[in-house]
Parts: structure tokens; C-alpha cells; sequence
């Protein structure tokens, strides 16, 4: 059943506030979910000025800024700084998406910035992830063969059979596009979500993988697959501008068909 | 600290309200008012088997301003639903995903019921007189 408060351990109080450096002119203010494991609070959000004129123009750059120059305990994950690796997904301006392609000058306002929503808090800006990991461990994301490879060559591949699967296949697994989703909020522990469904998606339309009945056998099912009621978020906010939404239409239809 | 004990994200109350969440729980929500309005549905139908007598109460009720105003409210909620059944029926064949088609369609679905309704309640006013 949908919760929609949040539980009394998660209610937000309000924080600290962290004023710019004499001097600055050119400032930004950053409202930053907050949440110390060791404290035994409640999360609270605090309030950085930030000295624009001296911060690169990405919101992980600001992060960073904030962590360097004003306050050492603020935890993020981050790695690639280029949109490549998904550590930096997080809630930035009421929408999820990476912190290292979001320019602070595409949000109005105070720049908000929430972990990725309806997840267990680890610490500050860090969701623990390992439900959303076992989800796309359970869809098998590897090829599965009964018939020998050839001898001496690779699975060769056509050009159209691999345009089926090169969009899927760009997927970082940010988990964007699960925790934008108001089913995989509520029933995020028996529903797969958009990414796991796009990934399994991946592997049913590739021409190579010979496990394509099982695949969907284990998709039919009403929570796993059809919680999907087509709310279309995931798509709306895919970092990568994928369409998991579409993928798991023609996952839907796969099985439509396969009744006839 | 126990893994569970740990504190939820917040959700509904960060995420920005975009018109592919809106629509959607809008549909759930006119769903559920239509449902509510099956019992006016057989209400009516009750009085119309039960004769003349209880037949004009029922009108008497339904037209009163309240009775209008609810179903005003039924017929919306339920072009709405309609429009926007289609629009799902389009995404069950597997077309209309790409996000501008979505929210042309979307506007659509908003359109679409907004006329339907002032084309319903413009035939029942001028068609009762």
C-alpha cells in the first residue's frame, strides 16, 4: 500500500545556514538534503551561498566547492564528471538527473538538491542502491547461449540486429529513471522499475541471445513488469535521453503477441 | 546503524509535478470519481423502474444545482478518462513514445475533454428545454 508521508525518522528539519565569503558578488544559494547516520537526527537541509564567479558551471561543481571551501562533511558519490559512470544522480530542481550535466544556470531559484527519492539514505546525497542492483542482477543481464559459438569468430552481428539494442545498451544505470517513478515508489520491492525492464529489454531483442522465452516468462507477472502504468517519468527524466517507457511497451506487446 | 532504521528520500514531496505524473494520476483519480458515479447511475435507474412517482423525485434531485454541479463533474471525469483512454490504447501498440509526441498528446487528452464536455452539457441544455 502507498505511503505517501514520510515516515517519522525522515521528516525534514530545518538546517544550517553557510553565508558567502566577504567579497563575493556573483552568488548562488544551494539547499542541500542533509542526513548524519551518527547523529541520530532527523535529515535537515542547508543552505550554501556559493561565490559563483569562482565555481564551475556544473551543479557536481558546486558540490564539490561546497565540500572543498565550506563544509568537508557533505558526502556525495561522483566519479566521471562527464555523464558516463551515474555516480551523481541525485534530485536537482524537482527532477532527478546527473549533477555533472546539470548547469547551475538552468535552475531559476535556490538551487534544491535531494537524494534520489523513496530510498534508503546511506548519508547525505548517498542512497543505498543494492535493492536496485539485485533488481537488475534478477533479469540475468548477460548473453544467454545454447548453440556454440563458431570456432575461431566472434557472434557476428548484423547492423540492423545491432541498432535494436545500441540505445538500451547506453544505459549507465544511474537510477534516475526507477526513483523518478511514483509505481516503483511504491512498490518498488516486487517491481522491477524502468531500468531493470530496459536492461532486460536489452537482452530479448538481441538477435544473439537464445534465452528470449525465459526471458519473458519471467517478466509475466503483475508486479515485476505491468506496475509499468506508462506515467512516462522515467523517460521524461533519463539523463542519457533514453525511452525505458518504450521499451517496456514492446516488452508488453512481445508477450501480447506471443499469446498468438 | 541498522540498515533498516535508515531514513526514506522524500518523493512526492520534492518531485516536480510534470505533465506525465499529472495526467497520469489524474486518470487513476477520475477513474475512482467515476466509480462514485455508478451509484448515481443506479440511483437513477432505481427510481426510473420504480415509477412515475419516485421518477420525478430523482429528477428533482439530479437537477437540483448540487445534482448539476456533480455531474457536471462526472461527465468531465469521465471524458477525461475517455480521452485519455485512447491516448493509452495509441501506447499499448507501441507508438506515441517519444517524449514531444507525448506531450502533444497529452494537451490532447486535456483538449479533447474539455470540448467533449462543453459539446454534452451545450446538447443537454439546449436539447431539454
Amino acid at each position: 500500500m502507498a505511503e505517501f508521508r514520510l515516515p517519522e525518522n525522515s521528516r525534514i528539519k530545518p538546517g544550517r545556514k553557510f553565508a558567502a565569503t566577504d567579497g563575493a558578488k556573483n552568488t548562488r544559494r544551494f539547499v542541500v538534503y542533509r542526513y548524519e547516520p551518527d547523529s541520530g537526527e532527523n535529515p535537515r537541509t542547508d543552505t550554501y551561498e556559493v561565490d559563483m564567479d569562482r565555481c564551475g558551471p556544473m551543479v557536481l561543481d558546486a558540490l564539490i566547492k561546497i565540500k572543498n571551501e565550506i563544509d568537508p562533511t557533505l558526502t556525495f558519490r561522483r566519479s566521471c564528471r562527464e555523464g558516463i559512470c551515474g555516480s551523481c544522480a541525485m534530485n536537482i530542481d524537482g527532477t532527478n538527473t546527473l549533477a555533472c550535466t546539470k548547469a547551475t544556470e538552468d535552475v531559476s531559484g535556490d538551487v534544491k538538491i535531494y537524494p534520489l527519492p523513496h530510498m534508503p539514505v546511506v548519508k547525505d546525497l548517498v542512497p543505498d542502491l543494492t535493492n536496485f542492483y539485485a533488481q537488475y542482477a534478477s533479469i540475468k543481464p548477460w548473453l544467454q547461449s545454447r548453440t556454440p559459438a563458431p570456432p575461431d569468430q566472434e557472434r557476428l552481428q548484423s547492423r540492423e540486429d545491432q541498432l535494436k539494442i545500441n540505445e538500451p545498451s547506453a544505459c549507465i544505470l544511474c537510477a534516475c529513471c526507477s526513483t523518478s517513478c511514483p509505481s516503483y515508489w511504491w512498490n518498488g520491492d516486487r517491481y522491477l522499475g524502468p531500468a531493470a525492464l530496459l536492461a532486460a529489454y536489452r537482452w530479448i531483442v538481441d538477435t544473439r541471445d537464445e534465452a528470449t522465452g525465459e526471458r519473458l516468462d519471467d517478466l509475466e507477472d503483475p508486479f515485476r513488469l505491468y506496475r509499468c502504468h506508462t506515467i512516462m517519468n522515467c523517460t521524461r527524466t533519463c539523463p542519457k535521453g533514453l525511452n525505458p517507457a518504450k521499451a517496456i511497451a514492446e516488452t508488453k506487446k512481445l508477450l501480447a503477441e506471443r499469446r498468438h | 546503524m541498522a540498515a533498516n532504521q535508515r531514513p526514506l528520500s522524500p518523493h512526492l514531496q520534492v518531485y516536480r509535478p510534470q505533465i506525465t505524473s499529472v495526467l497520469s494520476i489524474l486518470h487513476r483519480i477520475t477513474g475512482v470519481i467515476m466509480s462514485a458515479g455508478i451509484v448515481a447511475l443506479i440511483y437513477w435507474l432505481l427510481a426510473l423502474a420504480g415509477g412515475d412517482a419516485s421518477y420525478a423525485t430523482a429528477l428533482e434531485v439530479l437537477g437540483s444545482i448540487p445534482g448539476k454541479l456533480l455531474l457536471f463533474g462526472w461527465s468531465l471525469a469521465f471524458f477525461y478518462h475517455l480521452s485519455n483512454g485512447v491516448r493509452h490504447l495509441f501506447w499499448d501498440t507501441g507508438r506515441g513514445f517519444e517524449l514531444p509526441q507525448v506531450y502533444r498528446s497529452g494537451w490532447a487528452a486535456i483538449g479533447m475533454a474539455t470540448l467533449l464536455t462543453i459539446v454534452f452539457w451545450a446538447a443537454v441544455l439546449s436539447g431539454g428545454q
